[in-house]
């Protein structure tokens, strides 16, 4: 059970930008009327985005008002969910999935590679605000082991010395690419695909992009 | 015997195709979509149960039998049709391949899964943290409206349907069907207690089925090839294809979809690279994802892959999610490790679990380092029986299992373990 025995951080005033409130209303529609509540864990993290990456206590209730909620029902979603930062991280926020699969393959290493180059602890955010290392539990890419998120997206097939790199990149602001780090396939095997070659292939393959 | 090409469902697991309309319909995909639904709603539960096809998402379930419980007739409440995307489970990694690469293949299967069902409108749950996978599931959602195969009078069949993608926020207890249902609602993922089971009360309190992407995705093929394809693969009550995930100590870990009731070995020598240092440096594989109990080598060398042979064999299919694990690894550590795993997604409404988990990851961590008695086994195993069935969901059984398999299993090295701790221990006075 996730423990968040922390005060509520606070920020001041919060307020949906105009974009943002367009976009909260297409969520909202989503369900059924009466049913905005639906929209909560959708709001949230519009939320948490317009604040860079965490929640204010402010932005909890002005969710709760926007939808017509008990402001407590909307702090019980907030602290229940592991996707919702009640503290301020980093502008890179490094998950690292630690459950068995990735465990297995060196998940331990790839957090220590993390710590050593940052010199922070889990759940400190570096001197300079880029950067905060949590570990997570499964991520759900296991073939891809071991992996990490960092904000929106995966990085997987790593290795220590690919995490450190990483870490230099994303601190000079360079892209990195996402998904497997070792060109490989998506989940296919590393040496290549065995099944599916008998599948008729197609230009335009959209597999890079989102 | 290895799956044919022409049988795989998931001709774009890989990726190496275009996952957008244009390309999945030249895979296949919305092809006839309006001819199936015109074979009407009995017939394709019909089908789909002579098909014998079963969940996918860990229980599996008969799929067909779960659909026919919806009301027939509606007293006024509508139906819905919730698709469990929400793929949490450790050594799981399929439906994430689905939705990122295949998505219209799923879409297709929730509109006729859905008009199965009378429902006309379908909520697809990602978990949260695949964020990439719902950004091209909705664009392929906005491609399925533009083209008028889903909507109003989705694919001409007169039958008005609509799919929304609803993410999650990280909790592991949503992939329980109840707790997804509170979790859409807006509120915290606990689960309910049934019954009322949600094909009664779900959603809003309407009628509602969930059921997993894998499960909904293969069911246009099923109708669309004929039954006697489908169950003319695998063995019987365990046919058609299942996607493996294949993860840890192999040479070339991967997904990849396979016949119902391949040989374990046979899965990981072919299709994994065999195990890393030879099928001799087993030590145990974990067959169905975290929650189901770990099996020695010994058991590995000829168990098929289905439901009812790992059933036998005090294990499960689950989500044929395949952890290998070697003898270079400390088996303890790894089941402890899931141990923590739980006491982390306990959802903390239940006392047996909400404590019974946190209680069992303390226990376990000692027994990694050998610091106990050897009556702490019997005592651990005893506090599983006392979590396993006597929580609302699953979860708890689901803690509880893992260790029931290293204990089966693995108790001379736990207690190989407290000797020789107690042993360095007199040694250090």
């Amino acid at each position: 059970m996730r423990v968040t025995s922390h005060p509520r951080a606070e920020a001041g005033d919060f307020a949906f930008t105009a974009e943002n409130q367009t976009r909260a209303k297409t969520l909202i529609d989503r369900y059924p009327a009466g049913r905005q509540a639906s929209a909560v864990i959708a709001l949230l993290d519009l939320a948490q985005r317009q604040s860079g990456g965490w929640l204010p206590k402010e932005a909890i209730e002005y969710v709760a008002e926007m939808l017509d909620m008990a402001p407590i029902r909307v702090h019980e979603v907030s602290t229940f969910y592991t996707m919702f930062n009640l503290r301020p991280v980093g502008k890179h926020l490094i998950q690292v999935c630690r459950t068995t699969p990735c465990w297995l393959r060196g998940a331990a290493d790839l957090t220590r590679a993390c710590q050593d180059k940052l010199g922070v602890g889990l759940h400190e955010n570096t001197d300079d605000g880029l950067f905060t290392v949590v570990e997570v539990e499964c991520l759900g890419a296991c073939a891809n082991a071991p992996m990490v998120q960092i904000n929106d997206q995966y990085y997987e097939d790593l290795t220590p010395e690919r995490m450190a790199e990483i870490i230099d990149d994303l601190k000079a602001g360079r892209d990195v690419p996402i998904g497997p780090q070792t060109g490989r396939q998506c989940s296919a095997p590393p040496d290549g695909p065995k099944t599916l070659t008998d599948v008729p292939a197609r230009a335009g393959n959209g597999a890079d992009k989102a | 015997m290895m799956l044919h090409d022409r049988d795989r469902v998931f001709t774009n697991l890989y990726g190496v195709h275009d996952w957008r309309r244009a390309g999945a319909q030249q895979r296949g995909v919305w092809d006839g979509t309006k001819g199936l639904l015109e074979l009407g709603r009995d017939e394709i539960v019909q089908m789909i149960k002579d098909s014998e096809l079963r969940g996918r998402g860990g229980a599996g379930f008969p799929a067909g039998l779960k659909w026919s419980f919806m009301p027939k007739q509606s007293d006024g409440r509508p139906s819905y049709l919730v698709v469990n995307a929400d793929e949490s489970e450790p050594g799981s990694c399929k439906d994430r391949e689905i939705l990122r690469n295949d998505p219209h293949r799923l879409l297709e299967g929730c509109l006729v899964a859905g008009f199965a069902m009378g429902a006309n409108t379908c909520y697809i749950y990602v978990r949260g943290e695949y964020f990439l996978e719902a950004e091209r599931l909705q664009h392929a959602v906005d491609e399925a409206y533009d083209a008028k195969l889903i909507g109003k009078n989705a694919c001409g069949s007169g039958w008005d349907y609509d799919i929304h993608v609803h993410r999650g926020a990280g909790a592991y207890i949503c992939g329980e069907e109840t707790a997804l249902l509170e979790s859409l609602e807006g509120k915290k993922g606990q689960p309910r207690l049934k019954p009322p089971f949600p094909a009664a009360v779900g959603l809003y309190g309407c009628p509602t089925t969930v059921t997993n992407v894998e499960t909904i995705a293969v069911a246009p093929e099923i109708l669309r090839r004929g039954v006697s394809w489908w169950t003319g693969l695998g063995r019987p009550k365990n046919t058609g294809t299942k996607i493996f995930s294949i993860s840890g100590h192999v040479q070339q870990p991967c997904n990849v979809e396979e016949e119902m009731g391949i040989p374990l070995k046979q899965l990981i020598e072919t299709h994994a690279g065999g195990v890393r240092g030879g099928w001799d440096n087993l030590q145990a594989i974990i067959p169905g994802g975290s929650s189901v109990p770990c099996l020695p080598n010994t058991i590995c060398n000829d168990i098929l892959m289905d439901f009812d042979s790992l059933r036998e064999a005090k294990s499960g299919l689950g989500t044929a999610a395949v952890i290998v694990i070697d003898k270079s690894a400390d088996i303890v550590e790894a089941i402890a490790n899931l141990s923590h795993f739980y006491m982390h997604e306990s959802c903390g409404q239940c006392t047996p679990c909400r404590e019974g988990t946190g209680w069992m990851w303390r226990v376990m961590t000692r027994m990694v380092k050998g610091q106990a008695s050897i009556s702490e086994i019997d005592d651990l195993l005893d506090v599983t029986y006392q979590v396993e069935g006597h929580t609302i969901c699953a979860l708890g059984d689901a803690a509880a299992w893992p260790i029931q398999g290293l204990i089966r299993h693995f108790r001379p090295e736990m207690e190989r373990r407290i000797l020789a701790y107690r042993r360095d221990a007199q040694a250090a006075e």
